[in-house]
Order: structure tokens, then sequence, then C-alpha cells
């Protein structure tokens, strides 16, 4: 790996900052699979990139305890951030006590190589500031319907990356993938969306090449 | 008056303060705030205490009083432990918002949110009844934009109960700005805000931070 790779122009760096990791968020509705991903990410990459995981629940600290509880990480990688009824607010608005967990762990831990934000459960027009994350993927899944490509919304068209997830559901829910893959597409452009099933998938090949390849950038 | 007031006093500016319900999901919670009536009590006890306290910490540090004098006279007067602790998230937060837009006069990177606010409003341009302003303005919105989403009030008639405070908050910042030394700084406490602040940070579900 290469750590000290990322030299991105951050004007919330702390004071006597150089490099810093490269910041990653990871957004989409309720139930989604967003800790799900985040777990099997942790377990891919963590044997050669040094990383951290932000979380921002809306009631508890319920996704951090599920990492803990799933031993991705060791619990000082692991950082809750509280969010007052407002997760879009914390990830877009206000993101000052995101950027405090990101620099806390930083500081606590040593340099990174990346720092995942996961946020709270929220709607379609939720996004990450620039100001927060270098990256987004937005996760939806089928259970919601195949209708969710279509409906857009800031999460769909504008993520680096979209994850439909949970494709083992499909057939179950009655969604047609290739509905979503062909609105998705009319949505995003050239921006990049993939399947998955975590349930088929635990090591989410796909997404974690997609990070991998940020991170040797 | 002056636009760069609006601006430090807008509920909007990005400065960790939405998090925060100022101690009223704690007496939400514990069934002192109800309604209308409890939640205009809550923000009278609230401004003439905690409000009385920031606004003159912020006086103080915009005047250019020694920080970290006026940090630990706040941490003598903040006894809950949750509460210092989200003061300074808070006084943090504020001042990475601060250091962005204006140059500021100390590098420290964590300060109690009312000395923290002095420190940006003396940064801003503002005169230390400002800053007093801006704390005790905060000390009130805080709380009643929680109410309206914790317990669903009419945010119109919650915003009635602050425009009813202003002759209160101005005076209380007049007050506050009139104090001329460290010694006479006031130290009105409010000890349920201090134990529900206790209680509320060892729950295990909560939705905001203190
Ligand atoms: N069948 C199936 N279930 C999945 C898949 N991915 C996640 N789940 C399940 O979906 C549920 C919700 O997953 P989470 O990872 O908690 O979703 P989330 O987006 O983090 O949820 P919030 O943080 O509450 O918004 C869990 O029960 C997961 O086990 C998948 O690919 N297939
Ligand atoms: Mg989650």
């Amino acid at each position: 790996m290469h750590p000290e790779a990322h030299t991105h122009p951050d004007p919330h760096a702390p004071l006597t900052a150089g490099a810093r990791a490269l910041r990653i968020g990871i957004g989409g509705p309720v139930g989604s699979g967003k800790t799900a991903l985040v777990a099997a990410l942790c377990r891919t990459l963590a044997a050669d990139l040094r990383l951290a995981v932000v979380t921002n629940d809306i009631y508890t600290t319920e996704d951090a305890d599920f990492l803990l509880r799933n031993g991705v990480l060791p619990a000082d990688r692991i950082r809750a951030v509280e969010t007052g009824c407002c997760p879009h607010t914390a990830i877009r608005d206000d993101i000052s006590a995101n950027l405090d967990a990101c620099e806390d762990l930083e500081h606590d831990l040593g340099p990174l190589d990346l720092v995942l934000v996961e946020s709270g459960g929220d709607n379609l027009t939720a996004t990450f500031s620039k100001g927060l994350v270098d990256h987004q993927i937005f996760v939806v899944d089928v259970a919601g319907g195949d209708k969710v490509p279509r409906k857009g919304g800031p999460g769909v068209t504008t993520a680096d990356l979209l994850v439909v997830n949970k494709t083992d559901l499909a057939p179950l829910v009655g969604a047609d993938l290739s509905v979503m893959a062909r609105d998705a597409a009319a949505r995003r452009g050239d921006l990049p969306t993939v399947f998955l099933s975590l349930v088929e998938d635990p090591a989410a090949t796909p997404v974690a090449d997609w990070v991998r390849g940020l991170v040797k950038g | 008056m002056s636009t760069t007031l609006l601006l430090l006093a807008d509920g909007r500016f990005p400065a960790g303060g939405h998090a925060h319900s100022g101690g009223l999901e704690a007496a939400v919670t514990a069934g002192r705030v109800r309604d209308l009536e409890t939640l205009a009590a809550f923000l009278d006890g609230r401004l003439a205490t905690a409000g009385l306290v920031a606004a003159a910490f912020a006086a103080a540090a915009c005047r250019g009083g020694d920080t970290s004098t006026l940090d630990s006279e706040m941490d003598a007067r903040t006894p809950s432990p949750a509460l210092r602790k989200a003061s300074r998230a808070q006084g943090r937060a504020l001042l990475r918002a601060g250091r962005t837009l204006w140059t500021l006069s100390t590098v420290e990177r964590e300060l109690h949110h009312p000395v923290a606010l002095g420190v940006v409003a003396a940064a801003a341009g503002l005169a230390p009844e400002e800053a007093a302003l801006t704390a005790a303005y905060g000390t009130v919105t805080g709380p009643a934009s929680a109410a309206v989403r914790l317990l669903g009030l009419d945010p119109y008639a919650t915003h009635a109960l602050v425009a009813r405070l202003a002759r209160d908050c101005d005076a209380v910042a007049r007050r506050a700005a009139r104090v001329a030394t460290v010694d006479e700084l006031p130290a009105c406490s409010a000890p349920l805000l201090d134990i529900g602040a206790e209680a509320h940070a060892s729950w295990e579900v909560r939705l905001f931070a203190s």
C-alpha cells in the first residue's frame, strides 16, 4: 500500500495535518445493508489497509455495536457520532462532529489508509458533503422495489458508486434487476452501479475492488 | 447590529449545535417538559442560569480575556462531566468553523463553547455584547428547536415563545457584557440540568448528544 499517497486538499484538516486517510461515505435508506457492507469491507480489506469506521446512528450505537460484536474491527477503530434527529444534517449541512471523529481516529491510531463513514439510514435525498468525504457509495436494496433507481434523487444520481444490494431477495419480492440496471444507467450516465448480495458474496468483492482502486489511486 | 452577528447566531451555522438539545431531551423524558407551557418555563430557567453564564463568558472572551483562565472558570461552573464534554465538543466545532471563516487569536482546538464563542466573535469583528447576545440566544433556540423535533410542538407556537423571550435575552446580554473582571463572572447553577445531563449520557437510546 501507499499510506502517504493521499494528499487531498482539506480545508478542515487538523492544524498539524499532513496527508490524511482517504474518506469514503456509505449512505442509503434504512436497512439497505450499509452496516453489513461496512462489515464485509472491513473483513476483506483489513489485512492490507489500515482502516477505521465512523457510524452515524439515529437513536443508538447499534451500528457500532454490530461491528464490534462481529469482531470485524477492534473497538478503538470504531467511533459513533450522535446526530440529534437529523442524520442527513450530520453528513451534509453540519459535518463538524464527523470531522472530529475522523480526526480523532487518525490522531489516536496514527496514520490510516481509509476511513469509512456510515450515515444513519435516511431517505433518497441524503448525500455526503464533499467537505467530509472524498468519495461516496449509495446503498439501496431490491426489497424497496425495482422503482428506486427510477425515482432518482441525489443519492442515486450522483454517488460515485451505486450498490443495489440483496439481489438474493429479488425473486421473493418480484423485483426485476434488468429494470433496475436500465434505470440506474439512465439516471447515472457513466457512473458505476454494482449489484450485490452480501448473503451470496460476504466479501462484497466488487465493492472491495472499487475501494482498493481508490486507495491505491 | 450587523450581518456578521446574524451569521454567527444563525441555527444553520455549521458549528455542531444541531446534535445537542441543551438538556431538553432529558427534561422531556423525565416528564418535566411536555407542552408549550412547560417548555416556556424550561427556557426561562435556562436563560436565567446557563444563558447568563454563557453570555458573560462569551463577552469576557470576546473582550480579550485570557482563554485558559476563562476555560478553567467555566470548568468550575460545570460540575457534570457530560455537560463539560458537550460544551467542549461544541466549542471545538465552533472553533473549526471560526478558523475557516476568520483569523482566530488562539490556536487552541478545544475550549468550552461560550469561551470559543467569544474568541470567534472577536475574530469576526463583533463587540462583547454581541457575543453575549449570540450566547444567550443560542441557549434558548437550541432547546426550542429540539422541542419541535422531540415533542412535535407547533413550530409557530414554539417560535412565539422565543419571540416573547427576546427582551429577556437582550437584558441578559446587556448584564453579561457589563461584567468587568473574572471575579464578577456569574455562577448561576441549574442542578436539574446537571443531573439530567448525567442521566442522559447513560441512556442506551437517545436522539441528541446532550
Ligand atoms: N437477504 C439479504 N439480507 C441482507 C443483505 N445485506 C444485508 N442484509 C440484511 O438486511 C438487514 C439490514 O442490514 P444493515 O446492514 O443493518 O442495514 P443498514 O443499512 O446498516 O441499516 P440502518 O443503519 O438501520 O439504516 C440485516 O438484517 C442484514 O442482515 C443481503 O445482501 N441479502
Ligand atoms: Mg447501519
